[in-house]
Formats: C-alpha cells, sequence, structure tokens
C-alpha cells in the first residue's frame, strides 16, 4: 500500500475503468521511495488545481500494476517510479524516475491543456 | 502582485529544520508559513530507514517527515510547497519572498532552511539518460540491473555503501572516483574492497553518456594523464555529494566558499532578522537530529528577535 492523499488503483481493472470514463489521467506507478515520494507530492499539489485530471497512484510491485510496468510506452525504463499520461483512452506519454513540478507541469500542458483549463 | 497577510516567520523549507522550525513557531502562537521548493520532508524522505533518531524506534524517512508535517500543521503553521521563489527582499525590517507566479508573501523574521540536493555531474547526456540507465537510488533502482555491469560514482559513505548494496542485483560495480583516496569511513571501504564483484577506477571522473535510447556507453578521463578511455556499461549510479540549496541567496545573506549560508551560534545570518537552519548553512555534521536542532534554535532565536 502507497500512503499518499492521492487515489490508490488496486486493480488493472480499475485502471482501464479509470482512463476509460476519464479524457485525462495521470497515474505514478511506484514504491515509498526517495525518487517515488517526490512525485507523489507534486500530484497531491496539483491534484487541488488540475480539476480537469485524474490524479492516481498504483503499487509497483502488486503483480496488477504488470499492466503499466509491461506497457510497451514503459520498454527500457530503469527507474522508479514509472509516470503515465492517459488521453483518451491511450498513453500519451510515459516517464521514467524522479520529476520535478515543472516538468510534471510540461507534460500536462502540452497533453492535458492544463494551463488553458486552469487559467 | 497577489500580497497575502504579513507573517511573523516564513519559513523556506520543509526537510527537518524548516519542519521542526515550523512546530516550534507556530506553537509559541507565531503566524508561521513554511514556502517549500520542493515536497515536504527534503532528504529525509529519500532516507529508506532511520534507527538512530531518539525516542523513535525503526521508522522511515517519509514517515517522520509526515509526523512533523502533521504536528507543524496542527499548531496552525501553513505549508505551501512545490513552488519557485523568484525573488528575495530581507534587508528591511518587513522581509518580502516573490514567488515565480506573483504571489508576494512577506514576514518579520525569516528563517531559511532550502536544504541541499544530491550533486548532479552536470555533463552530456546526464538528463537525458536519467531513468534509461542513469539513477541516484540503488534501493530503488537496483534491481532494474540484475545481471548487469554498472558504474558507481562518488567516494562517500553512500557511494560505498550503494555500491556494495547492487552487487546483490549486478554482475559487476565499478566505482569511479576522482580522487586517489576515499572519503568514506574506514569500514564502508573495507567492506567494498573486500567485495569480489566489486572494482575500482581512482583518480577518474566521467566526461559524457551515449546510447541508443538507453545508456550504453560512458567517456572517462584518467585526471593525472588526461587519457579519454570509453566504457561498454549498462547502468550508472551517481553519488557525488550534496550542494545547498543557496544559490537565489547569493549576495543576499552571507556564504562561505562552498555556498553554505554562515551563522553564529543562535543561527543568525548576517542579515537582522533572518535566520538559517539545517543542510544549508556551515557545518560538519548533516543529520535529522542535528537539523532538528537547528531548526529550534533558529526559531527560539526569530522568537526572540520579534520580541525585542
Amino acid at each position: 500500500m502507497l500512503h499518499t492523499d492521492l487515489h490508490e488503483i488496486e486493480t488493472a481493472a480499475e485502471l482501464e475503468k479509470m482512463i476509460a470514463e476519464n479524457e485525462n489521467v495521470m497515474v505514478c506507478c511506484g514504491r515509498m521511495g526517495p525518487m517515488c515520494i517526490p512525485v507523489y507530492g507534486v500530484m497531491e499539489e496539483l491534484e487541488e488545481e488540475c480539476e480537469n485530471v485524474k490524479f492516481a497512484v498504483m503499487a509497483f510491485d502488486s503483480p496488477e500494476a504488470g499492466i503499466i510496468r509491461n506497457d510497451e510506452a514503459c520498454r527500457g525504463f530503469m527507474g522508479l517510479p514509472f509516470t503515465m499520461y492517459y488521453k483518451n483512452g491511450k498513453v500519451a506519454r510515459a516517464t521514467s524516475s524522479i520529476q520535478n513540478m515543472q516538468q510534471v507541469k510540461t507534460i500536462l500542458d502540452e497533453h492535458f491543456c492544463t494551463a488553458e483549463v486552469n487559467a | 502582485m497577489n500580497k497575502e497577510e504579513i507573517y511573523d516567520v516564513i519559513i523556506v523549507g520543509g526537510g527537518a529544520a524548516g519542519l521542526t522550525a515550523g512546530i516550534y513557531s507556530s506553537r509559541a502562537k507565531l503566524s508561521t508559513l513554511i514556502l517549500n521548493e520542493g515536497a515536504i520532508g527534503g532528504q529525509m524522505v529519500l532516507t529508506e530507514e532511520i534507527a538512530n533518531y531518539p525516542g523513535v524506534e525503526r521508522t522511515n524517512g517519509y514517515l517522520l517527515a509526515n509526523t512533523m508535517k502533521k504536528q507543524a500543521k496542527e499548531y496552525g503553521c501553513r505549508i505551501k510547497s512545490n513552488l519557485k521563489i523568484s525573488r528575495y527582499e530581507l534587508e528591511g525590517e518587513l522581509k518580502h519572498i516573490i514567488l515565480e507566479d506573483g504571489r508576494e508573501f512577506s514576514s518579520r523574521s525569516v528563517i531559511l532552511s532550502p536544504g541541499g540536493r544530491p550533486r548532479p555531474l552536470e555533463i552530456p547526456g546526464e538528463e537525458r539518460f536519467k531513468g534509461s540507465g542513469i539513477s541516484y537510488c540503488a534501493t530503488c533502482d537496483g534491481e532494474f540491473f540484475t545481471d548487469k555491469e554498472v558504474i558507481v560514482v562518488g567516494g562517500g559513505n553512500s557511494a560505498l555503501e550503494e555500491a556494495v548494496a547492487l552487487t546483490t542485483h549486478t554482475s559487476k560495480v565499478t566505482i569511479v572516483h576522482q580522487f586517489d583516496h576515499f572519503q568514506a569511513f574506514r569500514h564502508a571501504v573495507e567492506q567494498a574492497q573486500a567485495n569480489e564483484k566489486i572494482e575500482f577506477i581512482m583518480e577518474s571522473e566521467l566526461r559524457s553518456f551515449s546510447g541508443n535510447g538507453v545508456l550504453q556507453e560512458v567517456s572517462m578521463e584518467h585526471l593525472p594523464t588526461g587519457k579519454i578511455s570509453k566504457r561498454k556499461i549498462d547502468g550508472v549510479f551517481i553519488f557525488a555529494g550534496y550542494i545547498p540549496n543557496t544559490a537565489d541567496l547569493k549576495g543576499i545573506v552571507r556564504l562561505n566558499e562552498r555556498n553554505e549560508i554562515l551563522v553564529d551560534s543562535d543561527m543568525k545570518t548576517s542579515l537582522s532578522g533572518v535566520f538559517a537552519a539545517g543542510d544549508c548553512i556551515q557545518k560538519k555534521y548533516r543529520q535529522v537530529t542535528t537539523a532538528v536542532s537547528d531548526g529550534t534554535i533558529a526559531s527560539l532565536s526569530a522568537a526572540e528577535y520579534l520580541r525585542s
């Protein structure tokens, strides 16, 4: 279990449902480790201001997280966390390892137009 | 510019020192705001296990940081994190801190505790291969390099201890260090030297990373001769020490040659009403306990300054 204030996805089916029902979804798949926790912190902050994006986390070691670990977009990834950005049910972007607020915001603005929506 | 209320104390940084200062200041009924550029907890959350924090049995940095955050908030401390400070105006009686998004916060005293961050090598390819062969955490990413060859950069305790830890996954670890000796404690050096999977390359520095999608090769300079060599590699773990987050404070408060803030025993900086605490100040030992001590002293000094 991940101790964050974000919604934790527990099954692959739940993730599939979330990305099917929401236009913009950001999911951080990691552990309670030093590279992952800062990304959860960024997401917790952004969740309050980006209403057009659904934010969630998923435990990397759960067998159910194979849906992310084995995603084609994560091929070659060698650093936790794996962070997925889904647009209209498809992977729009995936990143590996720690990301800061500016890096996450840049991706959200580019793929989910959050800067325009929240303006 | 959006101006908010005037606080008694603004604390810059939400690591162990900043959170402690937040607990003490808000409990003393001072209106207190913590402005934090990253995730709350600072370097503390990067610690997998904390076993020597007095009064607390084995815990991890994230849980300890969250408890401190909760304590500060319960006393009324406000916390704003993941923001970017663009300018400090700390000289007058009223201090101002301006964020990149235009918000401005003012206070009668300031405690600087921006902490530090892992020192990057700042060589070509480092950002490109982060997460695709370059890592700063062996515990997090070691398993991605099972039966592969990796390089560990650094010569301190972290580098040598993490190198030993990596040998449980990897087929070989090469430690690359810029000096002809290690800064790590003797027991850490001996443990690494006794490990058959570890090779040492001394007096050398990496110069660049390259690969096709993932890291495949590094170039390395042997410092005494200047000779550059290339080496095929699957991963590089960087533990090249920490640098204080004080770049924006140059010319505002006095720093030493390592850009650490100079303070007296009351944590006073060169500016009246401005205090500093934690990993950003000039000191020898950097522990959660020493940061907590610094934060306590800075808060009490700020309270005394406000009373006077």
